[in-house]
């Protein structure tokens, strides 16, 4: 059982998501940095799809009712154990009455507190993630307040761990080569022209050239962008037709939305482009007022981004084994 | 509202001898969105469920979503060749048959008007049509699930008459209530979800259509047949 003793508005338990639902109007939703679950959970020997707390707002504080492993990902760092300051990336042991908090990291948007067992919250359709339009799933359908009490799963598997814990070089890091940082301050995002960008075609270079901010108004469905208008040279009225996460929609006042993890499953507003799946996690961890800029990319570009993640999470899954085999061998 | 199952009136409507051409685009690097270029009709829709039914079987696919006379497939990862995805889907819908979907009907009780019916004055000015006239025309009609999306359990109806179509709003309302019975465009609809809509709200329906405990989640379905009935009307 953990206790949440300080949270702000908008935290909440989420997983890899609910996908195979999107025909019937239910997001897919789950983290908005899929790949740092994965690792959190990794880590701390879970299935790669156990659910987690995602913590956007800050500072956040819990209290572990018993001797627990845990992991906190995404963060760059600004975790702290009962006074102690503590790696993030990296797995650690909490005793009965400890208190995890988590402060403003100070650069990304989110951190994922992995545990060891998972939050055993209900699963519904197939999923622990809140679904926060729907108001199901997760803890009650909704963020997490002060006071709310979670249980944690049975671990079935426990290996033993080093005492400093087992740490994982960061996916930005790591991947660097894969994942370009910001040029300028602007945190470059690939993306594949999509169906309506004919209708950019004035202002197609507009939209690949400046560099946006994210809005104030972006949230978990999707990231509003400001910057210069980018008009369509006429109106059309479209069919409603299934959308994703990451798909950059135009409506009338010309401001994209890039559609998130909460994203509608359905929309009409012309398409200009659509960001790549494999890095729509460094947009789930781009802060609002952050700038970025549009990268044209391919299907080969994401192809081999794609693989370069499934390697590393490879390698972090066999090595981490590896090392919890070799101490419990020595055990 | 009351569910039935429909068996004893097939639809027969007469599907047109063209198919339409579709184009394939690429919402990003996964998935694919196949439009057709058609008429708005169930002839059109029927095609679509038919593809909707073929694709599903495919082994690289994980997700199938149709729409309004569209489709969208997400594979279950970035093919090597994008083309051939493209390719396929094409023969596909060229090669689909129509599908009928009876599934059963659904009546809606509406309180037509009242305070929900926040945009009941400017269809009424965009149609030319009295408030009476458009309600009349909106409940009078009978309505086919053509797909489900954008919120838990909404289904995108098609049969609304053309007199009463009105654009989406080009500035979404920002807390459209659960349960505002709306026209956007030529789709008519009840909104699922308390939040910004940019659908035009006409009325007000008290209904629970979707719950995610069960194990169809969603009343309605593609096919379904669906019937609006005044329960109420204010003006």
């Amino acid at each position: 059982m953990i206790e949440i003793v300080e949270t702000g508005p908008f935290n909440t338990v989420q997983d890899l998501g609910r996908p195979g639902y999107r025909d019937i109007g239910v997001s897919a939703g789950g983290a908005m940095d899929p790949f740092a679950v994965r690792i959190g959970n990794i880590l701390v020997g879970n299935d790669e799809d156990a659910a987690a707390i995602e913590v956007q707002t800050f500072p956040f504080k819990l209290l572990f009712d018993v001797h627990t492993v845990f992991a906190v990902t995404g963060a760059d760092g600004q975790l702290v154990l009962d006074g102690r300051e503590l790696l993030a990336w990296c797995t650690h042991v909490a005793e009965a009455g400890q208190v995890l908090e988590l402060k403003q990291p100070p650069t990304l948007a989110r951190a994922y507190i992995a545990i060891g067992g998972g939050l055993d919250v209900p699963v519904l359709m197939g999923s622990r993630s809140t679904a926060l339009r729907g108001g199901f799933g997760g803890n009650a359908g909704r963020p997490l307040i002060n006071g709310d009490r979670i249980e944690i799963g049975s671990t079935l598997d426990e290996l033993p761990l080093p005492a400093n814990g087992i740490a994982v070089v960061a996916p930005a890091v790591a991947l660097g080569d894969v994942f370009p940082a910001p040029i300028d301050g602007a945190l470059p995002v690939r993306a594949i022209a999509a169906g309506e960008q004919e209708l950019f075609v004035s202002d197609g270079d507009a939209f690949w050239s400046q560099i946006w901010h994210i809005s104030s108004r972006s949230d978990r469905t999707g990231y509003r962008l400001s910057g210069e208008p980018i008009k369509p040279t006429k109106t059309i009225e479209m069919r409603s037709h299934g959308v994703v996460p990451g798909v950059i929609q135009v409506p009338p006042q010309g401001e994209p939305i890039i559609q998130m993890s909460d994203a509608n499953t359905a929309g009409g507003y012309p398409k200009i482009a659509g960001v790549i799946e494999c890095d729509l996690w460094r947009l789930g961890q781009a802060r609002v007022g952050s700038r970025l800029r549009f990268v044209r990319s391919t299907h080969a570009e994401a192809r081999a981004v794609e693989q370069a993640v499934a390697r590393y999470v490879e390698d972090v899954q066999r090595t981490s084994q590896m090392v919890k085999r070799a101490l419990r061998a020595m055990a | 509202m009351i569910a039935t199952l429909n068996n004893l009136s097939p639809q027969r409507e007469i599907v047109a001898a063209a198919k339409g051409r579709a184009r394939v685009s690429f919402i990003g690097a996964r998935s694919f969105l196949l439009e057709t270029s058609g008429d708005f009709d169930l002839a059109s829709q029927r095609w679509i469920w038919a593809l909707s039914q073929t694709v599903k079987g495919w082994a690289d696919i994980a997700e199938v979503i149709p729409g309004m006379t569209n489709l969208l497939a997400i594979c279950k990862e970035t093919p090597e060749d994008p083309e051939i995805v493209v390719s396929r889907l094409l023969e596909a819908w060229n090669n689909a048959q129509s599908l009928d979907l009876a599934g059963k009907t659904i009546e809606i009780p509406v309180h037509y008007g009242g305070p929900y019916a926040t945009d009941l004055p400017a269809l009424c000015e965009f149609s030319g049509l009295s408030d009476r006239d458009v309600v009349r025309i909106h409940y009078e009609a009978t309505y086919r699930v053509f797909a489900l999306g954008s919120a838990p359990g909404f289904g995108y109806l098609h049969g609304l008459d053309p007199r009463i179509c009105m654009p989406r709003k080009a500035v979404p309302s920002l807390r459209m209530e659960k349960g505002c019975v709306t026209i956007g465009g030529m789709q008519t609809g009840v909104a699922m979800l308390t939040g910004p809509n940019g659908w035009n709200s006409i009325g007000y329906a008290q209904l629970q259509m979707f719950d995610p405990a069960s194990s169809i989640p969603a009343l309605m379905a593609p096919g379904d047949t669906v019937r609006f009935v005044p329960a109420r009307i204010e003006l």
